[in-house]
């Protein structure tokens, strides 16, 4: 047995199924007698429903809001925080449809075909409303209303004004209007769910690719009307997650009313048209901003108006604020100033609900406010990185609370800044830009700097409050009798390798081999609750639940042994997976066997809890680990076609102590790659009508593996003072800081042509109508020369 | 999404193709390598009573070596040429425009005479084989007819199929020593559909230069007499002899007004012609 604890890259144990093709997901299941469903789905953004027509002699097999009224209740996500307008998510749609792809109808037939044809034979007459398709339209007054009887189309408005008028003497201002655009999260398996009735558990079983089995089972228990004790959400293998599958579906309560019914198990797996028509979920941010700065490139004070497209109704749990309301609290990002100012709306437009991507809003915060720290060195005659250094907080602040009282627990900001710049040839590019390349192409270089908050807890989202607020995250530690390990957790691993980091957490306090201690996760019936795997918080709040749970077994095994070794337990200690004494040892798996096999072989005052614990775990400090990282981009863009080339691409994160190193390089190259996506590809259109533009991958591109460079990756390790062996979160910031390097490198690059590009993706087509855009600035310039006048 | 119920047939021969296609009664789709067909039957754009599976029949999966000129089979596959099963007489043209096809798991499937049928602007075969001349044969109750390929796209998604008629062969001149080729397309990605190509060949032995600007809105810009605008082929740097504004008002005219597509596509022809080998 090699080293396996805390800190040593060993292979995922879940790899050998996966890369066997041997992995299940909600797809693979078979149960006898399973039937499959198909919904009618509106294809109109925004209408009244006049009728709807079923052929009668398919009456049977179709399922309308009627039908299901009296046993459901509407899906209902509302926000604590003052104003918040609440939205009910019709379970299938009455009256009016508010989003293409919304749920109308439900069709059940042997196959899926046969379904699809069903749903086909369905009519439905709609009186079209107009479409709320544009957020910043939708603000007008004269607006068409998502909701009538909120008056207008604003979930929630938020400000926090801190001492803005002090900036207004700074000597430089820069106003720039950026945007983002709406996303599709795009898992290699989309969402599927399979539901049957257990007569003999009383109990509705529901099989749902979900990031968070326990929440769904509130969230199912609220809409059907359903005791807890009924319900068990199993969340098999996820091919996944990101935030697609942090949920609760409409779809999933419409199978589980089926389920409860009809008799046998059903069936839905989402096909890529439903995922990107009618599930868009993600990113539309937009911002107009205005820094004030020092000549000397100090930033004095941020002022922002941020809208946030939240579409047509607040999801479950998250619901429709957290986006908008969360870039109040995190633009400042990782720079110290004194003035601030932000006003945020969450808008409701006939779109998808939102629902928060991997990074949330930290993506598109940090390609705004990484933007205009590059615009302030421009304006100086600075470097970038000399801008940067100026302002991000210092080690020595640590720990410490920026402008919006978040609480940075520790980390040096500039170091990972210097390492990043380290691992390219700064004065070399800026030489060769000089030079010019031999094709005509344009060399740029951009940095991007952010902080994520991990882990964040009861603290924090009872202030939001939404339907889910963490508080100790549990785990169990039981063994079994032949001296295995079960770890029980009610988080699920979606990607995060926690089958093998886990594992790690435990055998680093108990010694245990890692093949012989299983996860068992993704199943209500036999976890500890937990809102799940969200917000970068499993390795921190699982892994510190495994830790605790680990310790408190230590001792009742630490315990046991001493019994067997016939001394004192402050005469043993737990060492390579045995007790051992002052002068002999008993391994644990005779630990095991004495307790459940021969329990005559102990003493009547033996502890009697066994050798099973379950206990809760919260860090020191439930504000948040906050691990950070510099990100830098090297870009060759063509003027002429408008392609960008990733030429070089560096990342110096600080994640505390890594469990696996291995697993953190994984998390940040996925999170790159899906950074890349929203800075170079990943855009979905709708026109004027609210109809989303593409419906395949041809049309919704996603960046693959010739588009994404293997990153030079560097680690720090300042250890987090709140958590477990100093752990912080990292699972979303690979995807937070390449639209702001990358859009930083293209309009370096663009520099000498006077262009900028400040909304993503930087398509070919943005790059060039910002060649051009620049180009005809020039002409118009140009005559004023002529005549005499200042440039 | 599932495709609808239909029926399936896969005759061994031409004659048995063109006796199911002529049946009217019923909505009949002829399937090659089914790389197009596949999802937009699975996408219920196509709902068809028949699918006629044309891959059974081994005259249209070989190919006949000539001495003017080389016939290929509709149901070629994209691999088939890329790998040089397929004699290549257009001096490394059509496996070098293969290998750059989709994927390779498409191009394992994909076929030539599919691909020209379905018909897509910015598929690669068209621009290639318009530029190098060839033609397509197409076989009907009434027996055969030759059209070239650039006329064989009447628009988008739309070829110049009769009712009846099958694409049988793709007919490709043998090029000269003396020819000379290039090929660019603009992608935002690896393996997607093109947003601009550029394609020429001049063979001036033979008395050929043509051009062809593809991945437009509709059928692709063949200039087939295209000495003015990229020379005769005897320069020895032939980017020396390409007029740009000739190529974009000649774009101008075939419709394309934005001027930025029209950049990009001068600027992949102008970029297909400077990849030429100089003489």
């Amino acid at each position: 047995m090699g080293k396996q604890g805390v800190g040593v890259s060993i292979a995922r144990k879940e790899d050998d199924r996966f890369l066997r093709g041997r992995g299940e997901y909600v797809g693979d299941i078979r149960l006898p007698g399973m039937r499959d469903v198909a919904f009618v789905r509106s294809p109109l953004a925004h209408a009244r429903i006049k009728d709807i027509r079923i052929p009668s002699h398919l009456r049977s097999s179709v399922f309308i809001a009627s039908d299901i009224a009296a046993d459901t209740r509407p899906i209902r996500a509302v926000s604590g925080l003052p104003g918040f307008k609440p939205s009910d998510q019709p379970i299938l749609a009455f009256e009016k449809v508010r989003q293409v792809g919304e749920l109308i109808a439900m069709c059940v037939a042997d196959t899926r075909a046969e379904a699809e044809d069903i749903a086909a034979a369905v009519e439905i007459d709609f009186e079209e409303l107009p479409a709320v398709h544009d957020m910043l339209l939708a603000r007008r007054p004269d607006s068409a209303l998502v909701h009538e009887e909120w008056g207008d189309n604003v979930f929630l408005e938020t400000f926090v004004d801190i001492n803005m008028e002090a900036a207004y003497d700074a000597p430089i201002k820069i106003t720039r209007e950026i945007s983002t655009a709406r996303q599709s999260m795009a898992p290699m398996e989309g969402r599927g769910t399979v539901a049957v009735w257990h007569k003999r558990m009383d109990q509705l079983v529901l099989y749902t690719g979900n990031q968070q089995p326990h929440i769904v089972r509130n969230g199912l228990s609220e809409c059907l009307k359903l005791e807890q004790l009924n319900i068990r959400i199993v969340s098999p293998d996820v091919g996944g997650g990101f935030g697609y599958k942090g949920i609760v579906l409409t779809e999933d309560v419409c199978l589980g009313w089926l389920a409860m019914r009809c008799g046998y198990p059903v069936r839905w797996i989402e096909d890529r048209r439903e995922h990107l028509t009618a599930g868009a979920n993600c990113r539309e941010h937009h911002y107009n901003i205005t820094v004030y700065a020092d000549r000397d490139g100090k930033l004095r004070g941020v002022e922002c108006e941020a809208s946030v497209d939240s579409g047509a109704y607040s999801s479950y749990p998250f619901s429709a604020c957290l986006e908008a309301a969360q870039i109040a609290s995190i633009l400042p990002g990782p720079y110290d100033f004194p003035s601030y100012r932000c006003r945020t709306w969450s808008v409701s437009t006939n779109k998808c609900p939102i629902l928060p991507y991997r990074g949330v809003a930290r993506t598109g915060v940090c390609y705004a406010i990484e933007l205009m720290m590059d615009a302030i060195a421009h304006e100086c005659g600075l470097e970038p990185y000399e801008v940067r250094l100026k302002n991000l907080v210092r080690p020595e602040q640590m720990p410490f609370d920026n402008i919006t009282k978040k609480h940075f627990d520790s980390g040096n900001y500039p170091e990972s800044l210097r390492q990043a710049l380290a691992k390219i040839d700064l004065p070399g590019l800026r030489a060769r830009q000089k030079k010019g390349e031999p094709d005509g192409r344009l060399i740029g270089v951009g940095l991007s700097v952010y902080c994520e908050q991990g882990a964040h807890g009861t603290s924090v989202y009872a202030g939001w409050g939404i339907p889910m607020v963490p508080g100790h995250e549990q785990a169990t530690a039981r063994m079994t009798p032949d001296g295995g390990l079960e770890l029980r957790i009610g988080a699920h691993s979606h990607g995060q390798s926690m089958e093998t980091t886990l594992p790690q957490v435990a055998h680093e306090i108990l010694g245990i081999d890692i093949a012989r201690i299983k996860l068992v996760h993704g199943d209500t019936e036999y976890t500890p609750y937990s809102t799940g795997s969200w917000g970068s918080r499993c390795a921190v709040m699982s892994g510190g639940a495994v830790a605790t749970a680990s310790r408190e077994l230590a001792k009742l095994i630490k315990g046991i042994g001493a019994h067997l070794l016939q001394t004192e337990v402050e005469n043993v200690k737990l060492e390579n997976g045995a007790v051992v004494g002052p002068s002999n040892s008993v391994k644990i798996d005779e630990i095991a066997h004495t307790w459940y096999r021969r329990p005559q072989d102990l003493p009547a005052t033996v502890d009697p809890r066994g050798l099973e614990v379950t206990i809760g775990y919260k860090p020191a400090r439930d504000s948040g680990t906050f691990s950070y990282a510099t990100h830098i981009a090297v870009v060759a863009v063509d003027p002429e076609l408008g392609d960008i080339e990733l030429i070089d691409y560096v990342v110096v994160e600080d994640g505390g102590q890594l469990i696996n190193p291995m697993v953190v390089d994984g998390q940040i190259y996925g999170g790159l790659a899906q950074g890349i996506g929203t800075a170079m590809y990943e855009e979905m259109n709708f026109d004027s009508s609210g109809q989303p533009l593409a419906s395949t991958f041809a049309d919704y591109l996603l960046p693959g593996p010739t588009e994404v460079p293997a990153p030079k990756l560097g680690h720090m390790e300042t250890l987090a003072p709140y958590t477990e062996f100093g752990v912080k979160g990292i699972g979303e910031g690979g995807a937070i800081a390449p639209p702001g390097a990358i859009g930083n490198a293209v309009n370096d690059a663009l520099r000498p042509l006077g262009a900028q590009v400040l909304h993503t993706p930087m398509t070919p087509r943005r790059v060039l109508e910002a060649i051009r855009t620049a180009a005809e600035r020039r002409e118009e310039k140009a005559p004023k020369v002529a005549e005499g006048l200042p440039a | 999404m599932k495709p609808v119920n239909f029926d399936y047939a896969r005759p061994d021969a031409i004659d048995a193709v063109i006796r199911l296609i002529a049946d009217d009664s019923r909505t009949v789709k002829m399937m090659a390598g089914s790389q197009s067909l596949g999802p937009m039957l699975n996408l219920r754009l196509v709902q068809p009573d028949l699918i006629v599976d044309l891959t059974g029949i081994e005259e249209l999966r070989c190919f006949s070596d000539g001495a003017d000129e080389i016939s290929i089979g509709a149901c070629v596959t994209h691999a088939d040429i890329e790998d040089l099963r397929v004699t290549d007489v257009t001096r490394g043209a059509l496996p070098t425009v293969a290998n750059g096809i989709a994927y390779r798991a498409v191009r394992n499937r994909g076929t030539i005479g599919g691909s020209l049928t379905h018909a897509d602007p910015s598929a690669d075969w068209h621009s290639i084989l318009a530029a190098v001349g060839a033609k397509v044969v197409l076989r009907g109750p009434a027996g055969e007819r030759i059209v070239t390929v650039e006329d064989y796209m009447v628009g988008a998604l739309e070829a110049d199929l009769r009712p009846g008629e099958v694409l049988v062969r793709v007919v490709v001149p043998r090029l000269s020593k003396s020819a000379r080729w290039g090929y660019y397309k603009s992608c935002r990605k690896t393996g997607e559909f093109a947003h601009a190509i550029g394609a020429f060949m001049t063979d001036p032995d033979r008395g050929v230069s043509r051009a062809v600007i593809g991945a437009t809105e509709s059928r692709p810009v063949v200039i087939a007499k295209a000495c003015n605008v990229i020379g005769d082929g005897r320069a020895p740097r032939l980017s020396d002899s390409f007029d740009g504004r000739a190529v974009g008002e000649i774009l101008e005219k075939a419709g394309m007004v934005d001027p930025l597509d029209k950049q990009t596509h001068v600027a992949a022809l102008r970029r297909a012609i400077e990849q030429a080998r100089p003489q």
